[in-house]
C-alpha cells in the first residue's frame, strides 16, 4: 500500500508571454501517488489542476513548457522521455479518462475499434481474444448489450454511455494509474452518481491508483482517499480526504467549503470576496492574500511554504492556519434570506401550457397551427407570485429551459396561455408583444461569454436597454450606468472594459446589471451560475437575492443543481420530460414524501462530505421523448405500481406540507415508503 | 437513403429547368434577335423574312421554348448561327479539350494540395510550413493572366522548351494534346493547389487541436497511426465540397488561362459565342455548365453523407 508509483518533484510549468517574460501557471508542485490510492486534485478553473494531471502523463499542452522539476513514474522522468518511450507508458501504465467523452472519442471510428486499438497497442491478445475482451470491458462498465454496442459510433450513445466507453478504453491496457480529468462534469446528476459509483467499484476491484481532478468537491468527496487543493498554480492544502473536508485548515479551502450550497441547509452559502489571480499577476507574498480574512502584513510580503503538520497528517501553505483548527462547526452555516410575502399578487400565470418542437407540416404551417400529439412540454400550470423566486429543476431534456423561452416569447406555445399581471394574456409571439411587456420580462443566460457582445464595452452593453426602454442619453445615461454597476458591486472604471477583460464572475454581474437596467418585473434566470466557479457562484447567488429584496423583482430560476435551487428559491417545480411531477414551497419539496422522481434526484446529489453517500434508486436510462400516455416517469420509476402508470396520467395530490405531487401512489403511502 | 438521392436529383432537375428558363427569357428580352445580329446590315426585307422563317422565329416564344427544351432533353441543342453547323459538333471537341485540361489539373493539383496541406499543418510554424506557406500565399495572390504570361515568357520564349500557345487540330489525340497542355496545367494548378492546400492546412490544424486527438495521444497511439486513423478522415471531410466546387470550376472552363494560351476549351467558347451573338450556343453552354455544377455538387454531398457517420445515421433515423 505504501509503494509510491508516481512522484512529482518541484514541478513548475509555464509559458512565454508576448513581452518575453516567463509566466508560470504551475509553481513548485510536489506530491506522491501511492499504489491503490485515489487522490483528488481540486481547484477552481485556472488553478493549474488539469495542467498538473496532464504533466503526470508526460503531456504538456502546446504553448506550455516545463520550467523545472520532474514527474517520476516508477523512478523514470516522464518529462524527459522520447515520444516513442511515452507511447509505451500511455494507455498501458497510465491511462486517461477525459472530461468530455463526447468530444474525446474520435467521431468517425466505431466504439469497438477504439477499444480494440488500445488492446492492440497494449496487450498481446489475438483477434478472437480481443473481440471477447471488448465485450468483457463493455460489460464491466455496465453498458447494455455489449455485443452490438461495439458496432456503434460515439454520437449514437448518450453522454453517460460515452463516458462509460471512455472508462472501458482506459481499462483496456490494465494501467497501474488512472487519470480522471473532470470525468463527470457535464453529465446529469443521476448519471454522474452512477458513473462515480462505477469508478469507485473499479478502483476497488482492480486495485488501480487513481488521480481524480475536479472542481466539484461533492464528486471528490465520494472517491478520494487523499485530497490536494490547488490555488493559483500552487498546492495550498494536502491531506486525508476526511480531514480536508471536515476540518479544513487553509482559509481558501475553508471558504470554498462554506460557499458550496448544501441540500440540508436552507439559505444562501457564504461567499468569498474577489477571484483567483491570473497567472503572471502574482507578485510577492501569499497568492490568496487579497481574498483572505486572516491575512496579516507578513502574508503580503512573504509567501508561506508548504508546512507539514504531523499530528494532522496534512500539508498546509498558510502562516495563520492555527486560527482555523477547531473552527469547523462554522462550515454548516448559511445566510438566512428574507422570504417573500405569500399574500402577494400573482404576477405571472401559466395555464395548460404545451410547447412542441415538432417540425410543422406544410398545411399546418398554412393554417398556423401545431399538430403534435406528444409535445415536448405539456400541461404546465404554474402561478407565480410577485417577489417570489420559483425554481424549475430537472435533468437535461426536462423542458425547463423550453418553458423559460416560451415565457420570454422566444418560442411559441402550442396550447395554453401565459397571463401577465391582472390576467392579461401575453402573446406567444414576440413580435406581437408591446414594448412595455418586453421590458417587464428580462432574461439572464447561462454563459456570459456568449451573451455579452465581445466588441462592446460594458458601457455600451448597459446603455442599450436604457436607451431602448427609457430613451436616456448624455449625463443621465451615464449616471444610470454607474448606478447599475454599483448595484452589482462593480466600480465605475468597469465602464470602458470589454467582456474579455473581465473574469467569469464579473461578466455574469454585467449580464445581471443588463437585465436590471430594464427595471423588469420578472427576471428569467437560465442556469445563471452553472458556468461559474463555486466561490463565484455563491457571490452571484447572494447578489441576486440582495437585488430581489431591494427591488421586489420576481425570479424564475432554472437549474439542474438541486443544492443551488435549495439555496435561492422560495418554491420549486420539479419537471421530468416536460411534465410537472411536483411543485411546492422549497423547504417542503426537499422533505419527504416526494414524487419518486424528486426522490431519485435528491438521492443522486453529491455532498462534499465523505459520510453522505448518494442513494441510487433508479437506472440512469436516457429517454429520448416523453411516453405517449400515462405517467411521464413510468420508464424509470423505482416505485412503479403497474399498468395504471402506463395508461393513466396520475392525479395531483396535496401533501400536508403543502407540496403537490402527481403520482398514482397515495401520498401517505409514499411517505411511509420513503421513511 | 435512396429516397434522399431521388429527392436531391429531383431538386437538381428543377434547378436546371429554372436555369434554362432564365437563359431563354434573357435571350428573348435582349434587343434584336438571332437574325438581326446574324444578318447585320442586311437585316431587312426578304432576307430577314427568310431567316426568321428558317429559324422558326415567327412562332410564339413559349412554343419555341417547349420545342427547344424537348430537343435538349433528347440531346439536340440545335444549330449554331456563326458556324452554321449543329451545336453538338461545335461543342464536342471543346468539351473533350476542357475535360483533358481539367482532369490533368485535378489529377496533379488535388493530391498535391492535400499532401502540402497536411505537411504544413503537421509541421506548423516550422521550416517546411514556412517555406510551403510562403509559396502558396505567393501563388494565390498573383493573378492567372500574369503568372500565365510569365510562364510563356520564361519557359516558351527564353528557354524554348515548350510551345507558348496551343495549336491543335480538333481531332488531336490525347497524347498530342498532352505536350501542349503542360503550361496551362501549371498555370491553373498554381492557384487551385494553393487555395486548397491552405484549406486542408487549417482543417488539419483544427482537428489536431481537438479533444479526441489529445485522447489518442494519451492512449499511446503512435504518431503516424494517429494522423491516418484519427486526424485525416475527420480533417478531409469538409474538403470534399471544396474539391467539388474546384472540379466544377475547372470543367466549366478556365476562361483567362484558355485565352492566354489560346486553348480551345469551353471557357473560350463562352467568350466567342457571346461576342458573336451566337445565342443558341450561349443557351446550350448555360445548360451544360449548370448541369456540371449541379451534378458534381450532388456527388460531393452524397460522398460526405456516406463518409460521415454522424450525417448517415441522422438520415437513416429520419
Amino acid at each position: 500500500m505504501n509503494e509510491i508509483i508516481e512522484s512529482v518533484k518541484d514541478l513548475s510549468i509555464g509559458f512565454n508571454s508576448q513581452k518575453g517574460k516567463q509566466i508560470s501557471i504551475l509553481r513548485n508542485v510536489s506530491t506522491n501517488i501511492k499504489k491503490g490510492e485515489t487522490v483528488g486534485i481540486v481547484g477552481e478553473s485556472g488553478s493549474g489542476k488539469s495542467t498538473l494531471a496532464l504533466a503526470m502523463m508526460g503531456y504538456i499542452k502546446q504553448g506550455l513548457f516545463p520550467l523545472k522539476g520532474e514527474c517520476l513514474f516508477k523512478s523514470e522522468d516522464l518529462l524527459k522521455m522520447s515520444s516513442r518511450q511515452l507511447e509505451k507508458i500511455r494507455g498501458r501504465k497510465i491511462a486517461m479518462i477525459p472530461q468530455n467523452a463526447g468530444q474525446a472519442l474520435t467521431p468517425n471510428l466505431k466504439i469497438g475499434y477504439q477499444i480494440d486499438e488500445a488492446l492492440k497497442l497494449h496487450t498481446e491478445l489475438n483477434k478472437t481474444e480481443r473481440d471477447k475482451k471488448i465485450s468483457e470491458l463493455l460489460n464491466k462498465v455496465r453498458l447494455p448489450s455489449p455485443e452490438t454496442m461495439a458496432f456503434r459510433y460515439p454520437h449514437e450513445l448518450s453522454g453517460g454511455q460515452q463516458q462509460r466507453v471512455a472508462v472501458a478504453m482506459a481499462l483496456a491496457g490494465k494501467p497501474d494509474l488512472l487519470l480522471l480529468d473532470e470525468p463527470t462534469t457535464g453529465l446529469d446528476v443521476t448519471t454522474q452518481a452512477h458513473v462515480l459509483e462505477l469508478l469507485r467499484f473499479i478502483a476497488k476491484d482492480t486495485g488501480t491508483s487513481m488521480i481524480y481532478v475536479s472542481h466539484d468537491l461533492g464528486a471528490i468527496a465520494q472517491v478520494s482517499d487523499r485530497i490536494v487543493v490547488m490555488y493559483a498554480g500552487e498546492i495550498v492544502l494536502e491531506g486525508p480526504a476526511r480531514k480536508i473536508l471536515k476540518e479544513p485548515i487553509h482559509p481558501y479551502t475553508y471558504g470554498l467549503l462554506k460557499s458550496i450550497p448544501k441540500l440540508s441547509l436552507a439559505g444562501l452559502p457564504a461567499s468569498m470576496p474577489g477571484s483567483q489571480p491570473q497567472p503572471g499577476s502574482i507578485n510577492e507574498g501569499c497568492s490568496f492574500y487579497d481574498r483572505c480574512n486572516l491575512a496579516t502584513d507578513n502574508c503580503k510580503k512573504n509567501s508561506p511554504d508548504l508546512e507539514h503538520i504531523k499530528e494532522l497528517d496534512t500539508n498546509v501553505r498558510c502562516f495563520n492556519y492555527k486560527e482555523l483548527i477547531n473552527k469547523n462547526n462554522n462550515l454548516q452555516t448559511s445566510i438566512t434570506k428574507k422570504s417573500n410575502n405569500s399574500e402577494a399578487n400573482e404576477v405571472l400565470n401559466l395555464k395548460d401550457v404545451s410547447i412542441s418542437y415538432a417540425k410543422q407540416k406544410f398545411f399546418d404551417q398554412l393554417l398556423n397551427k401545431i399538430s403534435d400529439q406528444n409535445p415536448t412540454v405539456k400541461d404546465i400550470n404554474i402561478d407565480i407570485k410577485k417577489g417570489e423566486t420559483i425554481a424549475l429543476v430537472g435533468e437535461s431534456g426536462s423542458g425547463k429551459s423550453t418553458i423559460l423561452k416560451s415565457i420570454a416569447g422566444l418560442l411559441k406555445t402550442k396550447d395554453g396561455q401565459i397571463k401577465f399581471e391582472n390576467d392579461r394574456i401575453l402573446s406567444s409571439d414576440l413580435k406581437m408583444r408591446n414594448p412595455n411587456d418586453l421590458r417587464a420580462i428580462q432574461l439572464i443566460f447561462q454563459n456570459p461569454d456568449e451573451s455579452l457582445n465581445p466588441n462592446h464595452t460594458v458601457e455600451q452593453i448597459l446603455s442599450q436597454p436604457l436607451k431602448l426602454y427609457f430613451n436616456l442619453s448624455g449625463e443621465e445615461l451615464k449616471k444610470n450606468i454607474i448606478d447599475l454597476l454599483k448595484k452589482v458591486r462593480l466600480g465605475e472604471f468597469y465602464m470602458s472594459r470589454y467582456p474579455r477583460q473581465l473574469s467569469g464572475g464579473e461578466k455574469q454581474r454585467v449580464a445581471v446589471a443588463r437585465a436590471f437596467a430594464a427595471k423588469p418585473d420578472i427576471i428569467l434566470c437560465d442556469e445563471v451560475t452553472s458556468a461559474l466557479d463555486v466561490s463565484v457562484q455563491a457571490a452571484v447567488l447572494n447578489l441576486l437575492q440582495q437585488l430581489k429584496e431591494d427591488l421586489g423583482t420576481t425570479y424564475v430560476f432554472v437549474s439542474h443543481d438541486l443544492a443551488v435551487v435549495r439555496a435561492i428559491s422560495d418554491r420549486v417545480a420539479v419537471l421530468y420530460q416536460g411534465r410537472l411531477c411536483e411543485i411546492g414551497p422549497s423547504q417542503n419539496v426537499y422533505k419527504f414524501p416526494s414524487h419518486p422522481y424528486t426522490e431519485v434526484l435528491l438521492g443522486a446529489v453529491l455532498e462534499p462530505d465523505p459520510d453522505i453517500k448518494p442513494k441510487l434508486v433508479a437506472e440512469d436510462i436516457v429517454e429520448e421523448k416523453p411516453p405517449e400516455k400515462g405517467c411521464s416517469f413510468q420508464g424509470r420509476c423505482p416505485r412503479k405500481i403497474g399498468d395504471i402508470c402506463n395508461s393513466e396520467v396520475p392525479p395531483w395530490q396535496i401533501g400536508e406540507n403543502g407540496n403537490a405531487i402527481r403520482c398514482h401512489i397515495n401520498i401517505e403511502e409514499l411517505a411511509s415508503l420513503q421513511q | 437513403m435512396l429516397l434522399l438521392i431521388l429527392k436531391r436529383i429531383g431538386l437538381g432537375l428543377i434547378t436546371l429547368f429554372i436555369v434554362s428558363l432564365i437563359t431563354f427569357v434573357g435571350v428573348e428580352v435582349l434587343p434584336g434577335d438571332a437574325c438581326t445580329t446574324y444578318l447585320e446590315r442586311e437585316a431587312y426585307g426578304a432576307a430577314l423574312d427568310t431567316c426568321i422563317k428558317r429559324l422558326g422565329l415567327d412562332v410564339p416564344a413559349y412554343e419555341r421554348y417547349l420545342d427547344w427544351a424537348s430537343n435538349v432533353v433528347r440531346g439536340d441543342f440545335g444549330y449554331s448561327l456563326s458556324g452554321e453547323m449543329p451545336i453538338n459538333e461545335v461543342l464536342g471537341p471543346r468539351v473533350k479539350n476542357s475535360l483533358v485540361l481539367a482532369s490533368v489539373s485535378i489529377l496533379i493539383g488535388i493530391p498535391l494540395a492535400i499532401v502540402l496541406g497536411i505537411i504544413t499543418a503537421l509541421w506548423r510554424d516550422k521550416l517546411p510550413d514556412i517555406m510551403i506557406s510562403t509559396i502558396t500565399i505567393f501563388s494565390m495572390t498573383i493573378p492567372e493572366f500574369i503568372s500565365a504570361t510569365l510562364l510563356i515568357l520564361i519557359v516558351a520564349i527564353w528557354l524554348g522548351w515548350l510551345p507558348g500557345i496551343v495549336i491543335i487540330p480538333s481531332d488531336a489525340t490525347f497524347y498530342e494534346l498532352l505536350s501542349n497542355i503542360i503550361l496551362p496545367v501549371v498555370a491553373i494548378s498554381m492557384i487551385m493547389t494553393a487555395h486548397m492546400a491552405r484549406m486542408v492546412r487549417s482543417s488539419v490544424i483544427q482537428v489536431m487541436a481537438s479533444d479526441y486527438v489529445q485522447m489518442a495521444i494519451l492512449k499511446g497511439v503512435p504518431y503516424w497511426k494517429m494522423v491516418f486513423r484519427h486526424v485525416l478522415p475527420n480533417a478531409l471531410l469538409p474538403a470534399i465540397n471544396v474539391v467539388a466546387l474546384t472540379i466544377a470550376w475547372l470543367l466549366g472552363g478556365v476562361v483567362v488561362t484558355e485565352v492566354v494560351f489560346n486553348y480551345p476549351g469551353l471557357g473560350r467558347l463562352v467568350i466567342e459565342s457571346i461576342s458573336n451573338r451566337d445565342l443558341p450556343v450561349v443557351q446550350a453552354l448555360a445548360i451544360i455548365l449548370a448541369s456540371i455544377y449541379v451534378g458534381i455538387n450532388l456527388i460531393a454531398d452524397l460522398m460526405t453523407l456516406m463518409l460521415n457517420p454522424r450525417l448517415k445515421s441522422l438520415q437513416i433515423r429520419k
